[in-house]
């Protein structure tokens, strides 16, 4: 598992193989997902491989997050399959995938007191927890406020610890659903710098947004939505120069509606 | 109107004189009280997580029996805890009929289910909050209970305070189960009664004061401390 806070793991490679004691790949086929009668992901197959920072586009209503969800585990596919290393989804494969909410979800308890319940519920042995947390609130830049009440913070602030409570994890895959929709830029760039840390770490990140500024500062591939199908999935600097797909180019040129 | 007003002045003059029998009754009706709330916590706090967080067969019929047994009538659990606890009850060679662990027993009965039944309210709603984030980091289910109960807290003093007033203003289950025996089984809420059969209005009318003044009291310090300490959390 690599070592999101300090950034010292090697990225990955090999992307094709199994990973017997690991997640690789994460393999959704013909995954359908529909509530009372109606489809929001539609026969949608994805291959998701270590290394390459995937960002997920695509209008609202595409089904953006509920292919988060899905992939977290959160929710079951109708119909279909995901597989992690070729097994079902099962509580070991789960933790190994951190989420990071669009508004994020903090106890009614400290800072620091956030990240050593996350610290806990990871397994982290008790002898670490105090030298991890001290690396976590270093990370999140959030030493100054660590006694503070978690939801007194502002905006950045609280997707700041939100980011590195899901760090904590060490995850083999981070899964961020709009970070940054609610936030103004410098709060932005920290979340950014976060998440290449962590990319950089050998996690593999997996991003909603509707920035595309975001989107071309730190993806290497769009995974591109259009009415819960994967419409193109590209190379990040072909996609915003040469899509593939008419919905993206019109999504690009804003014409796209759902 | 004359002998009201006599009445309270004695009552008053009761309070202030620090009376040996009052203050032993008080201070069983405070044993008895406390204790029979702390049980109940202790049945009705993980009792009311688990119906707000378990998914299980039969999980709605558990729930309404619990809701409706807040409104269990305190005579009836009186009679129940009696005949589990009589000599031909099955329970009976325990002796704790007419003792104030009878009374403890009976209380808890009557308190369990209110505290239960608001905690899984309370609960529900902040498990609708952190559920998704709980399951995202694999939180086994005792886990998530604890989490809840904890981020709860505060909420749930109000459950307890609720148990508490219950407990604290019973008369007819602990009278059935503890027979108002003086020195022995003789709280405030059975002596007012007994008084005031009596005609002995000063004493039950200095019982009545000391009984809403330390509900009041109570109610008073958890409040100030929930709210001081949800400021500090800002639950």
């Amino acid at each position: 598992m690599p070592d999101a806070v300090s950034g010292s793991a090697a990225p990955r490679e090999d992307a094709a193989a199994v990973d017997p004691a690991g997640i690789w790949p994460v393999a959704l086929r013909d995954v359908r997902f529909a509530v009372g009668g109606k489809t929001l992901i539609d026969r949608l197959s994805l291959q998701l491989t270590p290394g390459v920072r995937s960002v997920v586009m695509g209008p609202n209503g595409a089904g953006k997050s509920l292919l988060l969800r899905l992939i977290a585990g959160l929710i079951e596919p109708t119909s279909g399959a995901i597989t992690y290393a070729g097994r079902s989804g099962d509580a070991a494969a789960r933790r190994r995938i951190a989420v990071v909410f669009q508004r994020p979800v903090l106890l009614r308890r400290s800072v620091a007191a956030n990240l050593r319940h996350a610290l806990a519920t990871y397994g982290v042995p008790r002898g670490e927890r105090a030298r991890r947390l001290d690396d976590l609130l270093a990370l999140g830049r959030l030493e100054d406020i660590a006694e503070r009440p978690a939801r007194v913070l502002s905006g950045g602030e609280q997707q700041r610890l939100s980011m590195v409570r899901a760090l904590a994890a060490e995850p083999e895959m981070l899964l961020l659903d709009e970070p940054t929709a609610s936030l103004d830029p410098q709060a932005t760039a920290a979340i950014e710098t976060l998440v290449g840390q962590a990319a950089a770490a050998g996690v593999k990140i997996v991003l909603v947004t509707h920035d595309r500024g975001q989107a071309q500062r730190l993806a290497d591939e769009i995974l591109f939505l259009h009415r819960g199908s994967l419409a193109e999935r590209s190379d990040a600097d072909a996609f915003f120069s040469r899509p593939n797909s008419a919905a993206a180019q019109a999504y690009l040129e804003g014409r796209l509606l759902l | 109107m004359q002998d009201f007003g006599a009445a309270f002045s004695q009552a008053f003059a009761l309070i202030l004189s620090g009376d040996a029998d009052l203050l032993e009754i008080i201070g069983l009706s405070l044993r008895v009280t406390f204790s029979a709330v702390v049980l109940a916590c202790a049945i009705g706090l993980p009792l009311g997580a688990v119906l707000a967080v378990g998914r299980f067969p039969g999980r709605l019929a558990v729930v309404t029996v619990v809701n409706a047994l807040m409104g269990l009538p305190p005579v009836v659990v009186g009679l129940g805890v009696y005949l589990l606890l009589s000599g031909a009850g099955p329970l009976g060679v325990l002796q704790l009929l007419y003792t104030p662990t009878a009374m403890i027993v009976a209380q808890t009965i009557l308190v369990a289910p209110i505290i239960a039944a608001l905690t899984r309210q309370v609960v529900e709603d902040l498990h609708g909050e952190y559920d998704e984030l709980l399951r995202s980091m694999g939180a086994r289910r005792g886990a998530v209970i604890a989490t809840l109960l904890w981020d709860a807290r505060y909420s749930l003093m109000t459950a307890a305070l609720a148990g508490l007033g219950r407990a604290l203003g019973e008369v007819g289950a602990i009278i059935v189960v503890g027979g108002n025996i003086n020195h022995v089984t003789r709280v405030m809420t059975t002596t007012i009664a007994l008084e005031t059969s009596k005609g002995n209005l000063s004493l039950a009318l200095g019982l009545g004061i000391i009984l809403v003044g330390l509900s009041i009291l109570v109610n008073g310090l958890v409040m100030g401390l929930r709210s001081s300490a949800a400021r500090l959390a800002y639950a």
